[in-house]
């Protein structure tokens, strides 16, 4: 050991570059590892694209834009229309946002803030197990306790309290869009609350504590310091969430009634584009697959672009002011 | 001095000043009453989200339960021509291709997920950038669409459904969750440690697998376990490509059937003795879930109380 340093010492600075020269070629391999690697996955991805796009290609080049705009979808024979499927997703995302939005928005403030320091890891792990429980587990849950308690308690109570007018009125079968939606907002709430609490908690101490300060009560603080401070954050987790509520598939077909239609209350059932794919893949052949793939596809770049969307959001809340 | 600050004008922010703090003095009263009234309802809100949660816990220890015994864990499925007459029989095969499927999924995506994720917390340049934000894109994006792709480009050429084409969906969901997870781990290693160990003469080789890797492995390990546990419970993408099988299968070759989509495919059976059994179904498949979530958390809390 001893020698070796007084080698080292001794040899001239030529040798040291040679010597770093040499050790910066043979690591070449392991960066060609990593390149290559990332270049797969790259062009893994480029193939999943492609794929969903050659898949659609005959049924865009039939049909074209009438896929998105056409109001009937009838598998197996056509039309086509995706508009119902539309409308539905869009529809069953909002109602899920409703309800998650605030639950989740409180549930994140009341982690950071209100719960006892002794109690607030496993009450956040709680919510975390609300999103390891599989999606196929809160459809059947959906079928087997909420359509009967839909068709049996809230449904009437809601027609019969607004008289039965618009959006209460139509159906009252458990399967519906409410349900759907219903069913979405508490699998994407532990989205929600996770990334809201992330953004929350970087709002800087001095904010709260001026508000404090100037006399301000802690609910004051939370709605007029708080919220509107992590704004741009909680955007972003709303935008994550409703990602995942418009591709949320198995529990959505399992209680939506699987019924391409336009909504005309909160109590039609309906099909998602997901479910849509999901339901009616297996049957498929032909222009139908294809026009399902075309289905993919509108699913696709809806969720990439609110995906990327909410990625610009939560980033630039993440920043430092 | 006092004669000079009588003098004064009477400063108006002062005075405006008095005026609030007096208004605020008066309201205090109801203004807390509202507040603590307020923080009450966000800590109902917090619980009316649990309810949820426990309603499915509670259904499928109740009805999930009673199915469970050895017997339905070990054999196979009865014929379905058969099932009007006898016990629906069992789910081992199911068990058997969640965990082949999940497994192999798993094998593959690892080692690539964590190369990306290397590559990805060490590059900032404009093409690694691009990757990242698309890992971040690809981590939200619905995993029926994984299902599309693997019928296509293996179902279609294989002209048949296979534990294979689950398998290729299922690695593909994988890899971006792993590769996020990991890089975010390797992000975490100091870069005191990194840059000691080029000090040292190692090359970035050796300083990623002697120095980076061990120390982001708690959080490495956790965000595999999270991804198996996500791939194992997702539906959509094997509902379009396995098929389904009754027998024992350990070759991917074929079909093969698995915990998720019998939950799904038993939860609209015409017999009501398959679709009650489908809560046993579920409640297997929870807990498998289950026990890769929280394997995960027990493994990076015991590796990060070791570093100590």
């Amino acid at each position: 050991m001893k020698e070796n340093t007084d080698t080292d010492t001794q040899s001239s600075g030529s040798e040291v570059a040679e010597r770093i020269r040499r050790s910066a070629t043979s690591d070449r391999p392991y960066q060609f590892l990593l390149r290559g690697t990332a270049l797969f996955f790259g062009a893994v991805i480029v193939v999943f694209v492609w794929s969903v796009v050659h898949t659609a290609w005959p049924a865009i080049s039939t049909f074209g834009f009438g896929l998105v705009t056409g109001s009937s979808w009838v598998a197996g024979t056509g039309p086509y229309g995706a508009l119902p499927l539309l409308t539905d997703t869009v529809l069953t995302t909002l109602i899920a946002l409703v309800f998650a939005v605030p639950i989740g928005l409180a549930s994140a403030l009341a982690l950071l803030f209100l719960i006892p320091q002794k109690i607030r890891s496993t009450a956040s792990s709680l919510i975390e197990l609300l999103a390891a429980v599989p999606s196929v587990v809160y459809g059947l849950w959906g079928l087997w306790y909420l359509v009967p308690w839909f068709t049996k308690t809230l449904q009437p109570f809601l027609a019969g309290v607004t008289g039965g007018r618009w959006p209460f009125n139509g159906p009252q079968e458990g399967f519906s869009v409410l349900l759907a939606g219903l069913v979405l907002s508490i699998m994407i709430l532990p989205t929600i609350v996770a990334i809201s609490r992330d953004v929350i908690s970087v709002v800087p101490r001095d904010l709260i504590e001026g508000g404090l300060s100037l006399g301000a009560t802690r609910g004051q603080v939370f709605l007029r310091v708080v919220l509107p401070s992590a704004r741009t954050g909680i955007l972003g987790a709303i935008a994550l969430g409703a990602g995942r509520a418009l591709g949320e598939t198995i529990a959505v077909a399992m209680v939506i009634g699987s019924n391409p239609q336009i909504p005309h209350s909160l109590f039609t059932s309906g099909a998602t584009l997901a479910s849509t794919i999901a339901t009616q893949f297996g049957e498929a052949s032909g222009s139908t697959g294809s026009a399902l793939a075309a289905l993919a596809l509108m699913l696709m770049v809806i969720t990439a672009s609110v995906n990327a969307g909410a990625r610009v959001l939560t980033k630039r809340a993440r920043m430092p002011r | 001095m006092t004669d000079l600050l009588t003098q004064l004008p009477p400063d108006p922010i002062l005075e405006r000043r008095a005026i609030i703090h007096a208004r605020a003095a008066k309201t205090i009263r109801r203004r807390t009453w509202i507040s603590n009234f307020f923080l009450a309802a966000l800590v109902a809100a917090f619980l009316i989200a649990l309810i949820p949660l426990g309603s499915v816990i509670f259904a499928l220890i109740d009805r999930g339960l009673s199915s469970i015994t050895w017997n339905f864990l070990s054999t196979l499925p009865q014929q379905p021509s058969l099932i009007a007459q006898n016990s629906i029989g069992g789910i081992g095969n199911a068990i058997e291709g969640t965990v082949i499927i999940d497994g192999l999924a798993g094998i593959i995506a690892i080692p690539i997920a964590l190369l990306v994720g290397l590559y990805l917390s060490e590059s900032s340049s404009r093409i690694a950038n691009f990757l990242r934000a698309i890992v971040e894109i690809m981590t939200g994006l619905p995993s029926i669409l994984l299902g599309v792709f693997a019928y296509e480009y293996v179902v279609v050429p294989m002209k048949a459904f296979s534990g294979l084409a689950g398998i290729v969906a299922l690695s593909v969901l994988m890899v971006p969750v792993i590769a996020k997870a990991s890089e975010l781990a390797f992000r975490g290693v100091p870069s005191t440690l990194r840059e000691a160990g080029l000090a040292l003469g190692a090359r970035s080789s050796r300083v990623s697998r002697g120095v980076i890797i061990p120390a982001a492995m708690p959080g490495v390990i956790t965000g595999v376990l999270l991804s198996l546990a996500r791939a194992m419970g997702e539906t959509a993408p094997i509902l379009l490509v396995i098929g389904a099988s009754g027998t024992w299968g350990w070759n991917p070759m074929h079909q093969m059937s698995s915990l998720p989509l019998l939950t799904y495919n038993y939860s609209g059976s015409q017999y009501p003795s398959q679709r009650a059994a489908a809560w046993g179904v579920a409640l297997a498949l929870v807990a498998m879930v289950m026990l890769l979530s929280l394997g995960s958390r027990f493994v990076s809390a015991r590796m990060r109380k070791e570093r100590r």
